[in-house]
């Protein structure tokens, strides 16, 4: 049985999630990372991807697009900028942006501005994988 | 005295008048409830960002960012939260005459990012240049307002052509309090006194590094403080017409009965005098 720790999720708006977790999975901009229990104190920057919160009873996934997350042994603390869970998520709208970011990158603009591009797609990607 | 007539054409008008002010504490206590849940509900993500920031520049001692000392140039930008409507009292004067008489923002240096248009006309009087206008946010501030007017000025900030970025807004103690607050964002100064002391010993890591974090989270931490600013502005301009709103009712209350007196007395007197005339015709037939 692995050890619980506090994990709580902040956005601008609300608090997003409060609980006990045994792990949580995340991207950051380093790549994936899982924190358990006791993890060595860290900082680190959130890149848009699925979140898993790894509790007693179960997983539960939600869309983090961007913020930052505080790693203390006993806790974790996710300061999101915006995160989604699976059923506020419209997954039409993901869709259309996602056709839209992909035809912006496909159009070869000397003035697009590629990176966003790309962090527009890999939002609605994600989106629409926490969606569905 | 006024006749009667002219006093009771004056009552009626004060009492539209307190029909309008009485409804727009209506509207504008709903509002605040409103408004005040939501920054209620912010703070806690404002709070800890700050929190966190403090703790990250404490722990990481002296480290050389861009973010963290002040621009070469000498102009000064600063983002002041005023209302679009008039009829709150104080509330955006307080604001005009808090950024006026700040040393630190002198009309000539300073660009004013105006959110509020009763903030941007009373400034542009005063001779402050207004760099832009984003009136509209105060209708409904979002968080994507806050960080879109962020990414701008950390734009101007880095290419240097502005060298410190403060923030004007209202603070929300409680209903009936509101402080205007003059905040620096950049470069960010931090209270180092109080230490957290459970937390003073850790060895923070950071990934990738503590120039990369910074980078990412700098400009997080603005946006949340002018959002947060935002909503408090928000609670307090309807706090603010609250309160305004009330002592108007209240003062046109009191009108309205000393008029009441006046009119009674006016028609009492008018009375008196037909029936004295009345009684001095009958004597001189009889």
């Amino acid at each position: 049985m692995a050890e619980l720790f506090q994990l709580q999720i902040i956005t601008p708006d609300k608090k997003f999630y409060k609980g006990e977790a045994q792990m949580v999975e995340l991207i950051t901009t380093e790549g994936q990372i899982g924190v358990y229990a006791r993890h060595i104190p860290l900082t680190a920057v959130v890149a848009p991807g699925v979140l898993r919160i790894h509790e007693k009873e179960g997983v539960k996934e939600a869309a983090l697009m961007s913020g930052f997350l505080q790693v203390m042994p006993d806790q974790v603390t996710i300061m999101a900028e915006v995160a989604e869970w699976p059923e506020e998520i419209d997954a039409n709208r993901a869709k259309e942006a996602k056709t839209r970011a992909e035809r912006r990158l496909q159009s070869h603009d000397a003035e697009l501005d590629v990176s966003r591009a790309e962090l527009a797609l890999k939002r609605a990607l994600v989106r629409l994988e926490v969606g569905k | 005295m006024a006749s009667m007539r002219d006093i009771k054409r004056r009552r009626a008008s004060i009492q539209s008048t307190e029909q309008i002010t009485k409804a727009m504490k209506l509207v504008s206590t709903v509002k605040l409830q409103k408004s005040k849940a939501k920054a209620e509900e912010s703070a806690e993500y404002f709070h800890l960002m700050y929190d966190t920031i403090c703790s990250i520049l404490r722990r990481s001692g002296n480290i050389e960012h861009k973010y963290l000392k002040a621009g070469d140039s000498k102009k000064k930008a600063v983002i002041a939260i005023t209302s679009n409507r008039g009829l709150a009292g104080g509330y955006n004067n307080n604001i005009i005459r808090m950024i006026m008489g700040s040393e630190e923002l002198p009309a000539e240096d300073t660009y004013v990012y105006a959110i509020g248009r009763k903030g941007r006309d009373g400034l542009a009087r005063k001779n402050y240049e207004i760099k832009a206008d984003y009136s509209e946010v105060i209708n409904e501030p979002m968080y994507q307002d806050a960080a879109d007017i962020t990414a701008e000025l950390l734009d101007l900030f880095t290419k240097g052509e502005i060298g410190e970025i403060y923030l004007a807004y209202t603070f929300f103690k409680n209903t009936v309090t509101h402080i205007p607050k003059l905040v620096k964002l950049l470069p960010v100064e931090t209270d180092m006194s109080q230490d957290s002391p459970d937390q003073g010993n850790l060895l923070m890591n950071y990934e990738p590094n503590e120039d990369e974090v910074l980078n990412a989270i700098v400009p997080k931490y603005m946006s949340s403080l002018i959002y947060g600013g935002l909503l408090e502005a928000v609670a307090s301009e309807n706090g603010a017409r609250m309160t305004a709103m009330d002592s108007a009712t209240n003062n046109a209350e009191e009108m309205i009965d000393k008029l009441s007196l006046q009119y009674n007395r006016a028609r009492q007197g008018a009375i008196t005098q037909e029936l004295t005339e009345i009684i001095a015709g009958a004597n001189a037939i009889g």
